[in-house]
């Protein structure tokens, strides 16, 4: 491994060099690109506790926290700093993610993503129903924050948006690398197969878990921000159930077996969703759900998959 | 509160525990036999509620009263063409995979049945309240209330409920359904097809929920949409009672039903808050939820 | 990094510039129309009509030479398909189709994210439909025009028309959706309510769900209460439910009913709306409009697009319509301005302000220079059975001075609602009959 870059990574690199230049060609794309970017980090969590076996049915509601940071901020302080966002949503969706992570880490499969699940609908129904805090269904404008004091046209905070989305997109990346392939995402790996022999070696599956949870939440919440500060609004919708549906949409859809796979599949579903709501607006989510059910039945490891696959058959693998 | 409107707010919360006990029992058993929980379900409701109302409007020309056989015939239909439909081609190649991989197909089921919907009904709302007219008003206190809504919901409600109970504990295909439920292996063994129970029981589950819309759609106008709420709100009722448990789901629905119209009555901004939060209390307690039971099966 | 980083953005802000500019004055091929609609969703009950309006208005008005000889071509984009799509297929329609104006949006929430980017871009925008005032109260815009009213004088006229054919009443209830319009559309009928008629008493608000699929208890909470009207301005299916369980139950017999922005969904209804309902209609809209009724254009519109959906036009039909109205004069007025020569696109927005324009299916309408909030008639009426229809009509309309009915530019709606006084009443309005 080591003095050779591996092929997945080889790929990670060119998607972020492509999402750094493409935009500079084709102006539209700067927003999408750094939809795609924040987005990949939120689903960068899902496919972290994937690696665990458990997957959250109610990870939107770290996204929603994050973006809600955002939009509180600037409907009761005003003005902000795109760090200062990122960095308060980070905190805040940490925070909120051990205080329910502690809860939850105490089940797993389907009581797992239900309890999840059930969290992130009570967050929903409050943003929805706190109209006087919350704006409810209308959500909450994101002004525009500044960088390091900086303000910027209209223009150029398009970029500025996508370059610190790629910048988080990437450091969240190669972090999620580093934790797995640490002592500590080995064991997180190891509830997968063997809860029990965790448990023999003296370690605490719940702390396991707890620790990949906050992980997890952290990353939804620096997404979610950068979603808000992207979109310039933060609604309930965001942290609805059938956003948490999409987020796993997205990492089945990538893979789940490679942190490049939360990338990947974001990317594969804003375009498929962009293209789709453009050219063929009455059945967008008809050709979602076919690409969907193709990747699942067909390519279950997702579009890393396919890659590997085709290359082991080159290989002379089966 | 008076009585008078404790007693009100009892008679709304049954009828609407009676449509929502319809949706949360199919999901409940389906995940009961197969363990899978079917996102699709809530689009199963909607598409039971558009054919039956496109059935009704059609028939009601002849005669009024055939809309009622309309509505089960709606939801039969439903229930073995598009249940049917997502058992063999989506579910069955997945049977034995991981689970999240046969719950986001069902979720790919719903995009697409949502978008289905709405190009086959369109997006203009459909009413057809035939069935509600037909049986007359009763005055409680001097509110009127349709009986449609406060004794035909709850009495097909109760009958769903006692029927299912009889053919899984009196019959014979029910005992199969549960043998396969306790052992698959041991009762394949035996010559049981554990492929064909599953199928059978999807089409029931999936009529179940197809039936729950059919009955709601002479009370209300169908939407776009629609089946997206049902399907989490009828998602909290069965987990709330335990998945697979019929009669815990029955107890839940009228729980939640009631608390929902007290609520109305008390505090309406929290309405919608409900189900949720006893959804969230109840699992933090008890996980397996109000009446399932540690590692045992029951349906 | 960050340096290299401004030398980067520079380059291509230079570039951009540089195109925008080669491309102006040149007459183009065709001019392009970008509108945000609901294709899916519950509001696509407005949206759908709307945009075979559109296409309806654009094929005539292309066959009879375009705007100022250029004809128009449309895109539409789904507001149903949620806002992280919404706010990327604009940017995508106005950087890369390079859209000559758009004609956003139907709902506040979509105006609330839109209007702020198309400024950024620098497109003209029509908001055609969205109604929350405080869109254009908070902010002066450059490029976002309302081509109708807004909340404001919409609800207003409703609670005159209330006050002036009910005048004795005493207790109201509300059901209104649990949204932005539900909530804020309240805010205004209560504030004007209670600094008109105090002695009113509130006994109920109930704000259910947005697409709530069952309003029975409301209905049974509503029929112990007793209330002698009751408001909402809920719209599409939510209305249709709420009408029909109430009146199933004897409800609408009970209270006296006023449906906000019922015109919407009259002609659904259908012998589900008895007669005695009072129904607003977002300006005057009103298929059969009293004043408009017998002329050969208004009929002719009506009838061709009742051939082509099978409906009579509904207001967002009507709202479309306007947009389009003043995107043509508006045009109209820049070339003139610029000699005969195809104006720039800041010439046609300089053009905008303060301009006057006239479907021929209303009153003429107004853009207001000061915040270019649209000054627009509006019409309310009461439902009664007529031969001929299987739906009610409207009777009794009165029709609404915008200039009476809306607030002055510079003053936030609720300010102003609070200083009307019981005599604002007593205006004068012209009353017809069917």
């Amino acid at each position: 491994m080591a003095g050779r870059i591996k092929p997945i990574t080889a790929v990670a690199i060119i998607f972020f060099l492509a999402s750094a230049v493409l935009p500079l060609f084709v102006a539209s794309w700067a927003t999408l690109f750094a939809l795609i970017l924040a987005k990949g980090i939120v689903v960068l969590g899902i496919v972290l506790l994937l690696q665990a076996g458990q997957v959250s049915f109610g990870h939107a509601m770290f996204f929603a926290t994050g973006a809600y940071t955002a939009a509180f901020w600037g409907k009761y302080i005003g003005g902000g700093d795109i760090l200062i966002f990122v960095a308060l949503g980070g905190i805040t969706s940490t925070v909120f993610g051990l205080i329910v992570g502690l809860f939850v880490v105490r089940y797993r499969e389907i009581f797992f993503g239900m309890l999840n699940l059930a969290f992130s609908m009570v967050l929903w129904s409050l943003l929805e129903k706190m109209f006087h805090y919350t704006n409810g269904a209308d959500g909450i404008r994101v002004a525009r924050p500044g960088l390091f004091g900086f303000s910027f046209t209209p223009e150029t905070f398009q970029y500025v948006i996508l370059y610190v989305s790629l910048l988080v997109a990437i450091a969240a990346f190669y972090g999620v690398q580093r934790y797995l392939d640490s002592p500590l995402g080995h064991m997180l790996r190891a509830m997968k197969s063997n809860e029990t022999r965790l448990e023999y070696l003296g370690m605490s599956a719940r702390r396991v878990l707890l620790i990949g949870y906050v992980i997890s939440a952290f990353l939804g919440g620096i997404g979610g921000t950068l979603v808000s500060i992207i979109q310039q609004i933060a609604t309930p919708e965001f942290g609805f159930w059938t956003k948490s549906g999409e987020f796993v949409f997205i990492a089945i859809l990538g893979g789940g077996a490679h942190a490049f796979g939360a990338f990947a599949g974001a990317a594969m579903f804003e375009c498929v969703r962009f293209y789709a709501a453009a050219h063929l607006a009455d059945s967008w989510q008809l050709i979602l759900g076919v690409v969907l059910i193709v990747i699942i039945l067909y390519a279950p490891n997702g579009l890393i998959g396919l890659r590997q696959r085709y290359g082991q058959s080159r290989r002379g693998g089966h | 509160m008076n009585s008078t409107l404790a007693i009100l707010a009892v008679l709304d919360g049954i009828s609407y525990a009676a449509l929502v006990f319809l949706v949360s029992v199919g999901l409940s058993l389906i995940f009961g036999v197969l363990r899978v929980v079917n996102v699709a379900h809530g689009s199963l409701y909607a598409f039971g509620a558009y054919l039956a109302a496109t059935f009704s409007l059609v028939i009601a020309q002849v005669s009024p009263w055939l809309t009622y056989p309309a509505l089960l015939v709606a939801s039969i239909v439903i229930g073995v063409v598009c249940g049917g439909f997502i058992e063999r081609f989506l579910l069955r190649p997945l049977y034995g995979r991981d689970d999240v991989l046969q719950l986001l197909i069902t979720f790919a089921a719903f995009m697409i049945m949502d978008n289905l919907q709405r190009l086959i009904w369109g997006v203009q709302p459909i009413f057809a309240a035939e069935p509600l007219k037909l049986l007359p008003n009763i005055s409680v206190f001097g509110v009127n209330y349709t009986s449609y809504q406060v004794i035909l919901l709850p009495g097909v409600a109760v009958a769903t409920l006692f029927g299912l109970r009889y053919f899984l504990r009196k019959t014979l295909a029910g005992a199969v359904i549960l043998a396969v439920t306790e052992d698959r292996e041991a009762s394949t063994a035996i010559g049981i097809d554990a492929q064909r129970v599953y199928s059978i029981t999807f089409i029931i589950g999936a009529s179940l929920a197809a039936l729950g819309g059919a009955l709601a759609s002479p009370t209300t106008s169908l939407v776009p949409g629609m089946g997206a709420d049902m399907i989490v709100l009828s998602f909290a009722v069965a987990a709330t009672a335990g998945l697979g448990q019929i009669e815990g789901t029955a107890l839940t629905a009228l729980m939640i039903g009631l608390t929902r119209a007290f609520v109305i009555y008390l505090q309406p901004e929290f309405e919608v808050l409900v189900p949720y939060l006893l959804m969230v209390l109840v699992l933090l307690v008890r996980p397996f939820g109000l009446f399932g039971a540690v590692q045992v099966r029951k349906i | 990094m960050l340096c290299c980083l401004k030398a980067a953005l520079a380059a291509v802000i230079a570039i951009a510039t540089l195109t925008d500019a080669a491309l102006a004055q040149t007459k183009p091929q065709e001019i392009k129309i970008g509108i945000t609609t609901f294709l899916s969703g519950p509001a696509s009950v407005f949206g759908v009509p709307a945009k075979a309006a559109a296409e309806m208005i654009a094929e005539d008005l292309n066959k009879k030479g375009g705007i100022g000889g250029v004809p128009v071509k449309l895109s539409f984009i789904d507001e149903g398909a949620g806002g992280e799509a919404l706010v990327s297929n604009y940017r995508r329609m106005v950087q890369d189709e390079k859209v000559d104006a758009t004609f956003a949006s139907i709902s506040s929430g979509s105006c609330n994210q839109l209007v702020p980017v198309a400024e950024d871009l620098k497109v003209m925008n029509f908001m055609w439909d969205c109604g929350a005032a405080s869109i254009l109260e908070t902010k002066k815009y450059r490029y976002n025009f309302r081509t109708q009213a807004n909340g404001t004088p919409e609800m207003l006229a409703v609670l005159v028309y209330l006050l002036k054919t009910k005048p004795d009443f005493k207790t109201i209830a509300v059901v209104n959706q649990d949204y932005a319009w539900g909530r804020e559309s309240w805010e205004i009928f209560s504030t004007a309510l209670k600094a008109m008629k105090p002695d009113v008493q509130v006994v109920a608000e109930l704000f259910p769900k947005f697409g709530a699929p069952d309003y029975s208890t409301e209905v049974s909470r509503l029929l112990a209460l007793r209330p002698d009207v009751v408001l909402t301005t809920s719209w599409g299916g939510d209305l249709d439910t709420l009408v029909r369980q109430a009146g199933q139950r004897g409800l609408l017999q009970q209270s006296t009913f006023v449906l906000g922005i019922g015109e919407s969904s009259i002609q659904r209804l259908g012998k589900d709306l008895p007669e005695g309902l009072i129904v607003g209609a977002r300006g005057d809209h009103w298929f059969l409009h009293p004043e408009k009724k017998n002329d050969p254009a208004f009929k002719a519109f009506a009838e061709a697009f009742k051939a082509k959906t099978g409906a009579w036009p509904i207001y967002p039909v009507y709202h479309m319509a306007q947009a389009f109205t003043a995107l043509q004069t508006v045009y109209d007025k820049a070339i003139k301005a610029n000699g005969g020569n195809w104006p720039t696109r800041e010439q046609v927005v300089d053009a905008t302000s303060g301009t006057e324009f006239a479907t021929g299916f209303g009153r003429p309408i107004t853009l207001r220079p000061e915040d270019n909030q649209g000054l627009e008639a509006q019409l309310v009426g009461v439902t009664k059975s007529f031969p001929g229809y299987d739906f009610k009509l409207l009777d009794n309309m009165m029709i609404f001075d915008p200039k009476v009915i809306t607030n002055p530019a510079g003053v936030r709606s609720v300010e102003w609602l609070k200083t009307l006084k019981p005599e604002f009443v007593k205006m004068d309005v012209p009353t017809f009959k069917q």
